[in-house]
């Protein structure tokens, strides 16, 4: 096995903005082997999704760059698949087309009864076989993110990338979706890389939890290896010394090294910026029904 | 009928006028409200227009109105019995030369009489269909165009907001210039006023599909985006499977605003260009000034009125059919 399966140097990226470049990351440097799980942990707006997406390619990296099995990370591709925070399903597909319009277009030069074995294959593996022809708004919130992590899975990811995939499922389901998330890597031994929010949910899955600091220019804080033996089991580690020693380094991280202060003007700003969305959104139906 | 009867006799009185007045109040909102609000202006026009005296005589009341409906519908009938009895005896006049010369060749001459109402509603209804339709094709690739593409957006941009005020009976005369000069042909497969109208249809409506897919176009979600970006979708896929089907609901919104504007203008552009059609058939009964011309106007005002209401249920149908979404409610 490569050491250097997935490696990101001195990756820096900046944003522009009207009052000039706004320097979002800096100097992060991670080596990630292959068949690794990985989670980015932080707070929020310190730069975590903006990671993934230098590697997914959606963000180009201003400074430094990512290199995968020796070549460099320019654009978008199959190979780094994205599980995105909100399902991301096309709402005009079925769960089967869904899946079937990943595979078509990584799979080309396959017979169509291979693309129908390989897709139902992926849906087995996130327990939806049973509603291939229901529509992504006739099921749960869960089901939907099973079915993007299928999709995602279909595309042979040597990397698979995934924002924030449990975010918004109520604590049962995502329970659910990391056993299966467990499984599944323990049987495909892909390498994943992970936002979250959750600390839980990062000291359960992870060989290491990436700990950032938080921005402007945030990087990489501090990286914690997790040595708990696989498979896992969450009501055995929830008693569990070890466990517990890793949640709480990581909350150590979190709240008492890189405590986020909320200063009142911070906070304004961010109500001051979703304000004047709401306004820009406002003012594009506005033209809308001028144009009407 | 008899089962009908034998319920009624065996059910009590009470219980029957509970289900009549069950049935009203349960469909109230759907069937009972239009009913009233139509017999409330049926009775306010009635009254209104006894106390209207022109100079064409009393203004028409529903009445009145609904006789000319009767009587435009007997000269359409008898307008085509008089046509088919033309084309009868040309035959037969032709067939006997024929007998009496076997070199004759029979000329065919077309019956000259004025189109009826019913002509004139279906001349208007095929310009608006071809003008929008030629409209349609233009813009709507136009407008994903436009969504796409930021530089194309900003190249096109001032041209659509320089010409969408323009009402497109200003260019009514350019229009009918142009088309004199370039279409010219022995044996035109349209007529020019034809060609015309269809033309001014269609640069009216232009710029609501325009509008409305660019901006459908360009509100697609990001996340979408990257999916066909991760995936990475051929153009032509990325068009099918993402950005058609996503903006569908705009498109449509803007196509049914096109072709309601393309019928108010095409009624006012057959008025002026004495071009056939439902306008032109107004304008005639104007400058006729009989006693029933109002009358028939408002037969035609309110034709014009349930035409246009046709056309814009027959686009919900046709977008509830492209539509994905079918649980959503469409107005």
């Amino acid at each position: 096995m490569s050491t250097k399966h997935l490696e990101l140097a001195q990756v820096g990226i900046d944003f522009p903005t009207p009052k000039g470049p706004f320097r979002a990351l800096e100097n992060v440097n991670l080596k990630i082997e292959k068949g690794e799980f990985v989670s980015l942990i932080g707070h929020s707006g310190c730069g975590k999704s903006t990671v993934l997406n230098i590697i997914a390619g959606l963000h180009q990296a201003t400074t430094g760059g990512v290199i995968l099995d020796g070549s460099e990370v320019n654009s978008p591709g199959p190979e780094r698949a994205v599980v995105f925070q909100n399902h991301s399903l096309l709402p005009w597909l079925s769960v089967y087309k869904n899946v079937e319009l990943a595979v078509k277009s990584t799979m080309q030069g396959k017979s169509k009864s291979e693309m129908r074995e390989w897709i139902l294959h992926n849906l087995a593996l996130v327990h939806m076989s049973h509603a291939l022809d229901k529509f992504p708004n006739e099921i749960s919130g869960g089901m939907k993110q099973r079915v993007g992590i299928a999709r995602a899975l279909a595309m042979e990811p040597k990397v698979l990338l995934m924002d924030e995939p449990f975010g918004a499922l109520d604590a049962l389901t995502r329970a659910h979706l990391q056993d299966s998330l467990m499984e599944i890597h323990a049987s495909l031994g892909n390498t994943v890389i992970m936002i979250t929010h959750d600390v839980d949910e990062a000291v359960l899955l992870s060989d290491r939890i990436v700990m950032m600091n938080n921005g402007p220019a945030a990087t990489v804080g501090e990286i914690l290896d997790i040595a708990l033996p696989r498979p896992r089991d969450r009501l055995v580690l929830a008693d569990s010394k070890q466990y517990n020693h890793y949640r709480h380094e990581v909350l150590t991280f979190l709240y008492d090294k890189q405590k986020k202060v909320e200063t009142v003007s911070s906070h304004g700003k961010s109500t001051l910026k979703q304000s004047a969305n709401g306004v820009s959104s406002e003012k594009k139906d506005k033209s809308n029904s001028d144009a009407a | 009928m008899s089962k009908i009867s034998t319920i009624l006799r065996f059910t009590p009185a009470t219980s029957r006028s509970e289900g009549v007045t069950g049935f009203l109040f349960q469909s109230a909102p759907t069937l009972l409200l239009p009913i009233i609000g139509l017999l409330l202006f049926l009775a306010i026009w009635n009254g209104v227009a006894k106390s209207i005296d022109t100079s064409l005589g009393q203004f028409p009341g529903p009445a009145q109105v609904w006789e000319q409906v009767g009587a435009l519908a007997n000269e359409h009938i008898e307008q085509r019995e008089s046509a088919d009895a033309f084309y009868t005896r040309q035959a037969e006049r032709n067939a006997a030369r024929v007998a009496q010369d076997p070199n004759y060749v029979p000329k065919i001459r077309a019956f000259t009489g004025a189109p009826t109402f019913l002509d004139q509603i279906w001349t208007s209804l095929y310009t608006v269909l071809v003008g929008f339709l030629i409209a349609s094709i233009v813009a709507v690739p136009v407008g994903i165009l436009c969504g796409l593409s930021k530089s194309a957006y900003t190249a096109i941009n001032p041209l659509i907001q320089l010409f969408k005020p323009v009402s497109p009976l200003a260019w009514l005369p350019l229009v009918t210039m142009v088309v004199s000069a370039l279409y010219v042909s022995d044996d035109p497969a349209f007529s020019k006023s034809f060609v015309t109208s269809a033309f001014t249809v269609s640069l009216c409506c232009l710029w609501p599909t325009l509008i409305n897919t660019a901006v459908g176009v360009s509100n697609i979600d990001n996340d979408l985006i990257n999916v066909s970006k991760v995936l990475r979708l051929s153009p032509l896929s990325h068009l099918t499977k993402i950005v058609l089907p996503s903006s569908i609901p705009m498109i449509f919104t803007g196509l049914r605003l096109s072709l309601g504007i393309g019928w108010m203008v095409l009624i006012a552009a057959e008025m002026l260009a004495q071009n056939p059609g439902l306008g032109k058939f107004v304008w005639d009964e104007f400058q006729n000034g009989s006693g029933e011309s109002l009358a028939r106007i408002m037969v035609a005002v309110l034709t014009i009125g349930a035409i246009g209401f046709v056309l814009d249920r027959c686009m919900l149908s046709v977008q509830r059919a492209v539509s994905w979404d079918k649980s959503r409610v469409l107005r």
